[in-house]
């Protein structure tokens, strides 16, 4: 546990109301030893409270008043557990249809989504949303939690039923593939330790798949993308400020400045305080160029012959987040890594307006161009936010679509 | 293929942390750091330091003081203020005591009466971010909280209004009187508070190591003894070897009974405990099943 040197999963749980998706976060927990004895005396107390002889495990993870007097999950919690081979970060989202931005939310930096079913109701139209939520984010790996087979009796053809129907769905969804794991969250059937009421399951628990499942692909070998966030001016020199979100720099390096154009050469990369010749994504870090030109915050360096599109006209995929619908005509904000510009939405795929947690398909008009990439490509420089010019609400999220492959510069 | 170069969970959290200052440092006006001499504030500092490398740190430092502060605690906070030539602010609970405007719990906690003296200071000096050292492993209000936090111009959270917050892309747009909470720590644990500074060689106060103390208990806690009310009759004090896991108030923050003086035997320490921090040293968070997200709502940090 005190290792650094064991990888980071971020994943996040979406289920339906009721589907045990509180309980089952509290089990992950609890049986994973990463709960205090303090944070579990007072889960008892709290438990003992509501006239319950056992300790509500959703009581750990449900800790606004109003979640614990309507018993749902409200908003996005996060997490912090880790086992001997890994850390966790567990966004822990909502599942009701009225808070589906949530569950985008801790989609977008989830290499792993959960989604949870009942296993007496099967897949719902919610399950639905999650796992079109999950394809659109481009989450890497998704498993499907088929919770309360204690309800049904641990049958196997119970389970397989509802695995075929997400299998039709996610097929239709162009989900990469998806692992289906029986459990019980309130009994602790395949949570943390492989149940023996189902032998007819060969597979992993579900803490064992978590902490096998590949992540954290290494993005250096990528084509460089440095989205400059802040200019620091010291001892008459200039030093760009950003995190590298794909790629390698190297002191010596041609480098293309976005979207004026303009070329120059890398010479020096200070990482954190400390001189470096090179560096690599994820690093915080800060450029010198060979000419004093002016590059400012919003700015994307690039390097090579692979550079983002530069365009005003930006198509994406889309998620409404806000309760005021999105309508054509509408002038907004872009929000695309550093840089923000005005646009105006010209057409929603022909839908007169996206209401609240409505998916679809948007075109923009923008002000002055951005260097895009497909969000297929990269879940950074290929994702925006919309945003209220009024009052500053954040509306929708989109994921680039360049359409047509686009051949080398 | 060039070779893997796969971060380190610290690097990865570093890395994160200062995106978060620098956007912070685009966007808005005028931030402030919330600067308590805590090993979290301590922490944020020396991120902050890092990220505007060789320049120096574009934010002045705002501390509320209690009037109940550890002294070793103040000691540190004016000696780091004047290292980094910074800007410190002090919101004052003691002055608002004295002017009547605040008054004094009969448990004589004052960790709650911080909140009026803290956002009055962020709304007098025009604060437009506010950077927080708030964890979301700390407590089950703060892991709902997002890294940046939009606060009304009462410094209220709301957290059923909160923005949706997607990839790093984090929306700072606030109206005039409204301010956002920032907090690059968001996902740090306290273990990896610990083993940071471990790494990067960070001074702390005295405190934080095992020393003998006089104390007494209260409520399962052992408290200092001092001029803020404590002991009371019944209670008796007594010299123990002692660490504090959290700086705070001196009325409602307790130390831990410990042999660890150095970092190595701090983490060795944290890692084998069955206690969290708070539950280890903070009296206010017992009050009620809801006690911080209550006091967040108000405007506490």
């Amino acid at each position: 546990m005190t290792s650094t040197t064991v990888d980071t999963l971020r994943f996040a749980t979406a289920g339906s109301v009721d589907d045990g998706k509180s309980t089952l976060v509290g089990r992950l927990l609890h049986d994973s030893k990463s709960v205090l004895t303090d944070q579990l005396e007072a889960v008892e107390h709290a438990s003992r409270n509501r006239g319950q002889d056992t300790p509500d495990l959703a009581l750990l993870t449900d800790g606004l008043r109003a979640e614990r007097e309507q018993g749902i999950t409200i908003d996005v919690a996060y997490r912090y557990f880790a086992t001997a081979r890994r850390r966790f970060i567990l966004a822990d989202t909502p599942g009701h249809v009225q808070y589906t931005r949530n569950m985008v939310t801790g989609a977008s930096t989830a290499e792993l989504a959960i989604i949870l079913v009942d296993a007496r109701n099967g897949v719902v139209e919610q399950t639905r949303r999650h796992a079109a939520i999950a394809a659109l984010l481009r989450v890497p790996h998704v498993v499907l939690a088929v919770n309360k087979m204690d309800l049904v009796g641990y049958e196997e053809k119970e389970f397989e039923r509802i695995v075929e129907d997400f299998a039709g769905h996610a097929a239709e969804l162009d989900l990469p593939g998806f692992t289906p794991i029986p459990v019980s969250a309130l009994a602790g059937d395949n949570v943390v330790d492989r149940s023996t009421r189902m032998d007819w399951y060969e597979g992993p628990a579900l803490l064992r798949h978590l902490e096998s499942v590949p992540v954290g692909g290494d993005r250096s070998g990528e084509p460089a993308r440095f989205p400059v966030q802040y200019v620091i001016r010291h001892a008459e020199i200039r030093h760009y400020a950003g995190q590298l979100v794909s790629g390698t720099l190297r002191v010596g390096d041609r480098v293309t400045v976005h979207p004026s154009g303009g070329t120059s050469a890398i010479t020096g990369i200070d990482v954190l305080g400390e001189d470096a010749r090179e560096a690599y994504a994820p690093q915080s870090l800060t450029l010198r160029l060979a000419d004093q030109r002016d590059v400012s915050r919003g700015d994307m360096i690039t390097t090579g012959a692979d550079v983002p599109a530069l365009t005003r006209d930006v198509r994406a995929a889309v998620c409404h987040l806000a309760d005021r619908p999105l309508r054509v005509g509408d002038r907004v904000l872009v929000r695309h890594t550093t840089r923000t510009v005005k646009a105006i939405v010209k057409d929603l795929a022909g839908a007169a307006e996206l209401a609240a947690n409505d998916l679809g398909r948007i075109t923009l008009r923008t002000a002055e161009p951005l260097a895009l990439d497909d969000y297929a490509d990269s879940r950074r420089t290929g994702a925006f936010i919309l945003v209220d010019p009024a009052d500053g609400a954040t509306l929708t999220a989109g994921m680039v679509d360049l359409g047509e492959p686009r051949s080398p510069a | 293929m060039l070779p893997r170069h796969a971060p380190s969970h610290l690097d990865a959290l570093e890395s994160e942390a200062v995106h978060i200052f620098r956007e912070v440092a685009g966007e808005f006006e005028r931030p402030v750091i919330l600067f308590s001499g805590g090993k979290d504030s301590i922490v944020m500092l020396h991120l902050a330091l890092k990220a505007f490398a060789p320049a120096p740190v574009p934010f002045s430092l705002l501390h509320v003081d209690t009037g109940h502060n550890f002294p070793e605690v103040l000691d540190y906070r004016d000696r780091v203020v004047a290292a980094h030539g910074l800007r410190l602010h002090v919101a004052s609970v003691q002055d608002y005591i004295d002017r009547g405007v605040l008054r004094e719990r009969p448990d004589g906690t004052r960790n709650p009466l911080q909140t009026v003296p803290l956002t009055e200071k962020i709304q007098a000096e025009r604060f437009d971010a506010v950077f927080g050292g708030g964890r979301r492993d700390e407590e089950k209000a703060r892991a709902k909280e997002r890294v940046f936090s939009l606060r009304d111009e009462f410094s209220q959270w709301d957290p059923r209004r909160q923005r949706p917050e997607l990839w790093n892309l984090y929306n700072g747009r606030h109206a005039p009187g409204e301010h956002v909470r920032v907090f690059p720590l968001s996902n740090w644990t306290e273990l990896d508070v610990w083993q940071y500074i471990a790494r990067e060689g960070i001074e702390l106060p005295e405190i934080y190591f095992a020393h003998e103390r006089e104390v007494f208990q209260r409520a399962g806690m052992w408290l200092t003894a001092g001029e803020w009310g404590g002991p009371k009759k019944t209670e008796t004090v007594e010299t123990r070897l002692v660490r504090y896991r959290t700086v705070g108030d001196m009325s409602c923050t307790g130390a831990v009974d410990s042999d660890a003086v150095t970092l190595d035997q701090v983490i060795a320490e944290i890692a084998a405990s069955r206690l969290t921090e708070r539950g280890a040293t903070r009296a206010d968070d017992k009050m009620s099943e809801a006690a911080m997200e209550d006091r967040k709502r108000e405007g506490y940090f």
